[in-house]
């Protein structure tokens, strides 16, 4: 009675393409697990405030330069739970050489849902509650800090400003596929649509685009970002430059597309009933190869991450006091940094893994979108 | 028509003499030579979209060059007076409407009279304007470097093709082995990390591994004494960094494209009747497979120089090679467009240049572009 409606070839013939596409992208594991990845990411940038111990901004000058806090278990051969120990730092007086220590005399205990700088909700609701930190001592010192990451040259959280720092770097990329997503859309679509000497003309200018090399044409027009704006407006200047470049190979598939599929008979057909080329494009032409343009655009998005954290790395992206995975990484910028602080190297794991996922995810959705595979 | 241009061919291979006009005439009735000039021509209108988009990244900025450069000189402790601002505003024609501004920078570049100040001052006819800061004329601080950044780029992308080819045909003959898996997973991080970080960590290695850590492209001894034949061993071993830094990541995309056209190629029926007939394995991947194959990757050669240029430029700035990057980063800080503008275009240009020559070789090698008109 209970039994499974057996699955007949029926489901299979009459499944959407979109249902297809699903069905084929879930048994390609690299694609889920990229997925499941970038899912962890977006969530982590959206609850940041929440997630990261600190703000932005926030500094401890004892904790300048050192490395990930060790998280301790025993305390004096007695099981407290997950806790730290505070900070110690003695120059010595003869070479001025730094040692830092730790001080063993007291234990700080890691706690859940704490008390921290103040934030607000989505920007609306404020709320000061974030999901671990460091109480009180336990001989009731204060002072101790949680740095997962290290802390960088200003004694601020690195890991915190990660957390941070990944609305603004995945983000962007998101944002400039969108813009490009419709200037590629529409350009592509008006040189494939009515071909000739426009055709001639946008097929031209996008070669052109083309030959330019990115980084330098990026660097280029980055120098339009007036000085002294507001974190708001650079990311939109950023934004724009970005998807400057990337839309032109979106119009080169959409434009391919359209040759194919303006000849064809709904096409006709919707034309002499009077539609509108605007509403034949969208409506009629566009959804025939979405899914060679989401192929397109998840396959352009690594490297636009790659594109704004080294525009930024350089000075030329995002500027400091607003926070991107590029602006991060310029306290890694010599040798020096590297070699004594190598954990001022760790955002760059989180801008490889992102580019990864990105590119695995596309490999999966074209692979998905193959007709015959 | 092909019947008689065949007819009148053989005609002139019996009787020798020709004219100078007719031998000319015969040479541009190939289809190899027509599709090269039809090229050709069509890099004059390429070139010109060029600096038309170099222009407009010149125009960008907020205020214009004059005013940046008399604030620049402002801020040495430099006094200016309104007659030299006068008249630096109408040497850069600021006042002009903005075609006629482009039209006036395009000529001057193209041809500057002998009687103007430019060439009393500089001796040359083509007037990039003036960078102020490096206080030198612009095409001298571009040509400073010039030389040394297509020797970086071709060195490079000399390497790239030297390495990535035989993998990709190891990668293809050798699927899912293991040094498939190995070569994708290189190309992967390499095309994921960037390029400054990843140039940083191998400074840093080289460092501990052999406590130099080679950055810039000459030993001080070089810079003395000049590269010669005995010390290029030397610049070579500094190459490293660069040629591992910005090749990885156009390695692996060359890799992926030929292994791919490598597996559908070798998929083909042909190869199945080469090797029922008997061809050894050898012959039917590289005199058949391999040669089908290396035509996508001949015509992506423009996307490779491009690519180049891109990662060169951020990498340079972090091991301090003397090639243009660290130039263009220096004047866009400054707000020096012209000089921004110069290296962009001159980038540009040699990426057509590379796309132009790509598409001759290819259709040296296919001969169905050349009848197609080589339409792309």
């Amino acid at each position: 009675m209970w039994k499974k409606k057996p699955k007949t070839n029926d489901d299979y013939y009459l499944a959407s393409q979109w249902t297809l596409m699903g069905r084929k992208l879930k048994k390609h594991k690299l694609a889920r697990l990229s997925m499941l990845i970038l899912l962890i990411l977006y969530l982590g940038a959206l609850l940041a405030d929440f997630l990261a111990p600190y703000s932005l901004e926030e500094f401890d000058a004892l904790y300048k330069d050192s490395s990930p806090t060790s998280i301790h278990f025993m305390h004096e051969g007695e099981f407290v739970g997950p806790f730290v120990y505070k900070q110690e730092k003695s120059i010595n007086k003869k070479d001025f050489s730094i040692t830092i220590t730790e001080d063993t005399s007291e234990y700080y205990k890691i706690r859940f849902f704490v008390h921290g700088s103040e934030y607000k909700i989505l920007g609306l609701i404020p709320c000061d509650i974030h999901l671990f930190g460091v109480g009180e001592g336990s001989n009731g010192g204060t002072g101790a800090k949680i740095m997962l990451f290290g802390t960088d040259t200003l004694g601020r959280d690195i890991f915190s400003r990660v957390l941070l720092g990944s609305r603004i770097s995945l983000t962007i990329p998101f944002a400039s596929a969108i813009i490009s997503f419709f200037l590629g859309v529409s350009i592509g679509s008006i040189s494939g649509y009515f071909g000739g000497a426009i055709d001639i003309a946008i097929q031209r200018v996008i070669e052109v685009i083309g030959a330019v090399p990115q980084i330098p044409l990026w660097m280029a027009l980055s120098a339009a970002i007036p000085p002294g704006i507001s974190t708001v407006k650079m990311y939109l200047y950023i934004t724009i430059i970005l998807s400057f470049i990337n839309w032109t190979g979106m119009a080169r598939v959409v434009r391919g597309k359209f040759l194919s599929l303006k000849n064809e008979d709904y096409v006709m057909a919707a034309r002499l009933s009077g539609v509108s080329t605007w509403k034949i494009i969208w409506k009629h032409l566009v959804p025939g190869f979405m899914s060679y343009l989401i192929v397109s655009i998840t396959l352009g998005i690594p490297g636009s991450i790659v594109g704004e954290t080294s525009m930024s790395y350089l000075g030329l992206g995002i500027k400091s006091p607003a926070t991107s995975w590029g602006v991060l990484l310029q306290e890694a910028s010599s040798v020096t940094d590297v070699a004594s602080h190598p954990h001022k190297l760790i955002p760059i794991l989180f801008v490889t893994i992102t580019v990864l996922a990105f590119n695995f995810l596309g490999d999966g959705i074209r692979d998905a979108a193959d007709p015959y595979k | 028509m092909e019947e008689n241009a065949y007819k009148e061919q053989s005609m002139h291979e019996a009787l020798p003499k020709k004219t100078l006009w007719e031998a000319v005439r015969d040479f541009f009735k190939k289809d190899l030579v027509q599709y090269i000039v039809k090229r050709i021509l069509m890099f004059i209108p390429t070139l010109l979209l060029i600096s038309v988009l170099v222009f407009f990244v010149i125009q960008l900025p907020p205020g214009d060059y004059v005013s940046a450069h008399i604030a620049a000189l402002a801020t040495e402790g430099e006094y200016v007076d309104a007659d030299y601002a006068a008249q630096l505003r109408a040497d850069y024609g600021l006042d002009l409407p903005l075609h006629e501004q482009y039209f006036k920078w395009i000529k001057d570049i193209i041809w500057t009279p002998t009687d103007s100040t430019y060439y009393r001052l500089y001796g040359s006819h083509h007037n990039w304007k003036y960078s102020f800061a490096y206080g030198r004329d612009v095409w001298d601080v571009v040509d400073d470097r010039l030389g040394l950044t297509i020797l970086v780029t071709a060195i490079i992308m000399i390497f790239q093709y030297a390495v990535s080819l035989p993998i990709a045909v190891y990668a293809s003959t050798h699927q899912y082995s293991v040094g498939d898996y190995i070569s994708s997973v290189i190309g992967f991080l390499g095309a994921a990390i960037p390029n400054f970080i990843l140039a940083i960590v191998l400074m840093y290695l080289s460092y501990k591994w052999t406590g130099n850590a080679n950055v810039g492209l000459f030993s001080q001894e070089m810079l003395q004494n000049g590269v010669h034949l005995y010390n290029f061993g030397e610049f070579l071993k500094r190459m490293i960094i660069p040629i591992l830094v910005i090749g990885t990541s156009g390695t692996c995309g060359i890799i992926r494209s030929v292994r791919a056209q490598m597996l559908d190629e070798v998929g083909r029926q042909y190869t199945l009747t080469a090797r029922a007939k008997g061809v050894p394995e050898r012959t039917i991947v590289m005199k058949y497979c391999f040669r089908a194959a290396i035509n996508p990757t001949v015509s992506g050669l423009g996307g490779v120089l491009s690519s180049l240029f891109s990662g060169s430029t951020v990498t340079a700035m972090v091991l301090n090679m003397q090639i243009q990057g660290p130039v263009l980063l220096k004047a866009l800080q400054a707000q020096d467009m012209y000089l921004a503008g110069a290296i962009v275009m001159v980038q540009a240009v040699l990426v057509v240049i590379g796309v132009l020559f790509s598409d001759i070789a290819l259709a040296f090698l296919d001969p169905r572009i050349r009848y197609s008109g080589g339409g792309r």
